[in-house]
């Protein structure tokens, strides 16, 4: 049954983020377990999950905004400020550490001038840490936007930012 | 006629400019008018050789490698399509001696079958397994994975049969099957090279699952950190749905079973099995108390298969060659093949399948061929982050459960992760600790406060003076044995390990840097 969507008792949201949640517990809401499937969809849509988002999406799935929160807060990858154009996955386990992970983290940290968790203030790079990203045979390794790049050392990650500086 | 050139589309390979040289072969072969077919296989494991492409010929495939795609000009010049010679040749692929000493069961199609392609799985066996669990009762197939030994690859190495004989005797109108693949740990990649290099092994060996405990629905609950293997299972899953071989009625044999892929949040103690039950119901990815067994009381409360990637990947085999072939691999309690992973700073990393029963130094030394560095090995960590720091002189220890559980250490997920002598250990011992710090679920104060005072006294003894630092290393052994004791499950329960190996084994790097400048 289709119920009309009542959100005079949420506190005001931006459109477009009302509009994202929206789409996305319509379409997942009956999956069983849907939270987690949501909060992906919700990232993908808005590169992260505002806080303004929490309480639409509490209502949408029958949960108290504590329980959404505490989802969202819970797991590494989800997060709750936007990130910069580019995100940056560094590994920092132990097959990256035995081939330099230490030493390249050292490099970006300062040629970004940014620590983890953090982006740039042209809002170009967000540098995130990661725990392992199955890339252990090619070690050190990250993930720039969905890509994989394995065997990287501070000259390769120069070139890489200097090509995709012009 | 055209000519058959594989590519991986294995991540690894990917990430070492594989696309790159796939666009450059076809463009290539537009241009000087070749046929030439692509086929993007999964990688056959030899990562220091990645990409490595291969020619179809007549006497069976040749390979060329490392290429990248300024390579690809001068393979053509050299008629590579024609096994000519070239710098980068490699002979015929299956005569490469890592690939050619392996016993390969699990892997046996992974790097040699297109993953998208079902009739390439069915025209290499596939499938045989599920034709033959058809055609038996519940109980036969249980027995059958008994019979074979197979026990949980994930890491706690239990009878996967004892597990689903629990679950097939526990009444309810539904129940389930998860595969784990969150793949947790560092220095292993095998789960990641069966999804995206052999998809369909999975789905059929889940799907072998869910008759045998009568489960008309899986999940697959993977890593967030692995977009590209998301993608090869959700066009599996589409084709064997499309072929009858998921859906309603599995081959027309009347019984469901459904697959869905969930991802997960990155959060390490999400490969727990409890704690990936309270993932997939949409909850914090705490650790639940166990009794009940999810056997019993699993996903959703309803009883619940969980079993990792590889040892769903193995049940295939099992059913289609018979329990004995694949009991007959392995030693002791050990029994079939386990797939190694080398890591870290080796010459030749990648994947080994083996049966069980080979030691640490041949995997090293003879597959590994010895440091990337070339510098002297000082220190192996097996089975990830909760693992035990190996020092060189335990090399011969044997790869089996029982035998690593001896020295102190564990096979986990079978990830080998090789450092030369610049490791700093008393620095490998404080990220042990941190990472449990990070990665606790918070459920159990050992575990949540304990190792976060770990981190404190390690760092409390690297800065005192020699005094201090006897002090502290008393504080610190006590605090490891009160979270061996006290914690809930392993990430707690373990992490003591590697700091406890350091201490033990490498004792020297921890003297602090007021000891090192009164000297
Ligand atoms: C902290 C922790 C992390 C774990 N991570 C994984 C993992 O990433 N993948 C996995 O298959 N098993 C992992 N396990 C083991 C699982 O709890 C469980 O034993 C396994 O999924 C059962 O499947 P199996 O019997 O086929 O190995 C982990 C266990 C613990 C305690
Ligand atoms: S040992 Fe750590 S991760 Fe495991 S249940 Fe306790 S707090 Fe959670
Ligand atoms: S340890 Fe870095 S990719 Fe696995």
């Amino acid at each position: 049954m289709k119920r009309a969507i009542d959100i005079t008792v949420l506190p005001e949201i931006p459109e477009n983020i009302r509009t994202a949640v929206l789409e996305v517990t319509t379409r997942l809401k009956a999956m069983p377990g849907a939270l987690l499937p949501v909060l992906h969809g919700v990232q993908g849509a808005l590169g992260y999950v505002p806080a303004d988002a929490v309480p639409l999406i509490a209502r949408e799935l029958n949960l108290s905004r504590a329980d959404v929160h505490g989802v969202v807060s819970f797991y590494h990858f989800f997060r709750q400020q936007p990130a910069g154009r580019h995100l940056i996955y560094l590994c920092r386990a132990e097959s990256c550490q035995a081939m330099g992970a230490v030493t390249l983290e050292k490099h970006i940290r300062g040629r970004l001038a940014i620590d983890f968790h953090q982006t740039t203030a042209d809002g170009a790079y967000t540098l995130e840490p990661v725990y392992c990203l199955g890339n252990c045979a090619c070690s050190p390794a990250m993930m720039i936007d969905g890509d994989l790049k394995g065997r990287m050392t501070p000259e390769r990650f120069d070139a890489w930012l200097d090509a995709e500086a012009t | 006629m055209s000519v058959t050139v594989y590519v991986p589309i294995d991540a690894s390979a990917l990430s070492l400019g594989a696309e790159a040289v796939a666009k450059a072969i076809a463009t290539e072969a537009t241009r000087r008018g070749c046929d030439v077919r692509i086929v993007r296989n999964g990688s056959r494991g030899m990562y220091w050789l990645e990409p490595l492409v291969e020619v179809e010929t007549a006497d069976g495939r040749v390979a060329y490698g490392p290429v990248q795609a300024a390579d690809v000009p001068s393979l053509f010049d050299a008629d590579f399509l024609h096994a000519g010679q070239h710098a980068l040749a490699l002979g015929p692929t299956e005569s490469i001696p890592y690939l050619k000493r392996q016993q390969r069961l699990t892997f046996a199609r992974v790097g040699i079958v297109d993953p998208r392609s079902l009739d390439d799985y069915r025209a290499h066996g596939g499938y045989r397994g599920l034709a033959k669990a058809l055609r038996m009762g519940c109980i036969d197939i249980v027995q059958a994975v008994l019979d074979a030994g197979l026990r949980g690859r994930g890491g706690a190495a239990f009878p996967a049969g004892i597990k689903w004989k629990t679950c097939l005797d526990a009444p309810a109108e539904q129940k389930y099957i998860v595969c784990n693949a969150d793949e947790g740990d560092s220095g292993t990649f095998s789960d990641r090279m069966i999804m995206e290099g052999d998809p369909f092994v999975l789905i059929e060996g889940m799907t072998i699952a869910g008759l045998a405990v009568a489960a008309t629905r899986g999940y697959i609950y993977l890593r967030v950190e692995y977009p590209h293997a998301q993608r090869a299972l959700l066009a599996a899953i589409a084709a064997a749905e499309a072929a009858g071989f998921l859906g309603d009625s599995v081959c027309g044999s009347g019984k469901a079973f459904h697959l869905e892929v969930r991802m997960a949040g990155g959060a390490y103690i999400c490969g727990e099995e409890t704690s990936l039950l309270e993932s997939l119901e949409g909850k914090r990815g705490q650790v639940r108390f166990k009794p009940p067994l999810p056997a019993i009381e699993g996903l959703f409360g309803k009883p619940t298969v969980i079993n990792n990637v590889v040892t769903l990947a193995s049940v295939p085999i099992i059913l289609d060659q018979g329990a004995g072939y694949y009991r007959d691999y392995g030693t002791g309690k050990s029994r079939g093949t386990l797939p190694i992973q080398l890591a870290g700073n080796l010459k030749r990393t990648g994947l080994v399948e083996l049966a069980f029963g080979a030691t640490l130094r041949e995997l090293i030394d003879d597959f590994g061929g010895g440091t990337a560095s070339g510098r002297p090995l000082r220190a192996v960590q097996v089975g990830g982050p909760l693992g035990a720091y190996i020092p060189p002189s335990r090399l011969d220890t044997p790869i089996d459960y029982e035998a690593f559980a001896a020295i102190g250490g564990m096979l986990g997920h079978g990830g080998v992760v090789v450092f030369d002598d610049t490791v700093d250990m008393a620095a490998q011992a404080r990220y042990a600790m941190e990472f449990c710090a990070i990665e606790s679920c918070g459920k159990c104060t050992p575990c949540r406060i304990g190792s976060t005072r770990g981190v404190e006294v390690i760092d409390r003894m690297l800065a005192g003076s020699a005094n201090e630092r006897e002090r502290n290393e008393v504080l610190l052994r006590d605090l490891c044995q009160t979270m061996i004791d006290g914690s809930l499950c392993a990430l707690g329960g373990m992490a003591p390990f590697p700091v406890l190996s350091a201490l033990d084994h490498f004792h020297e790097d921890f003297a602090g840097a007021a000891d090192q400048a009164a000297h």
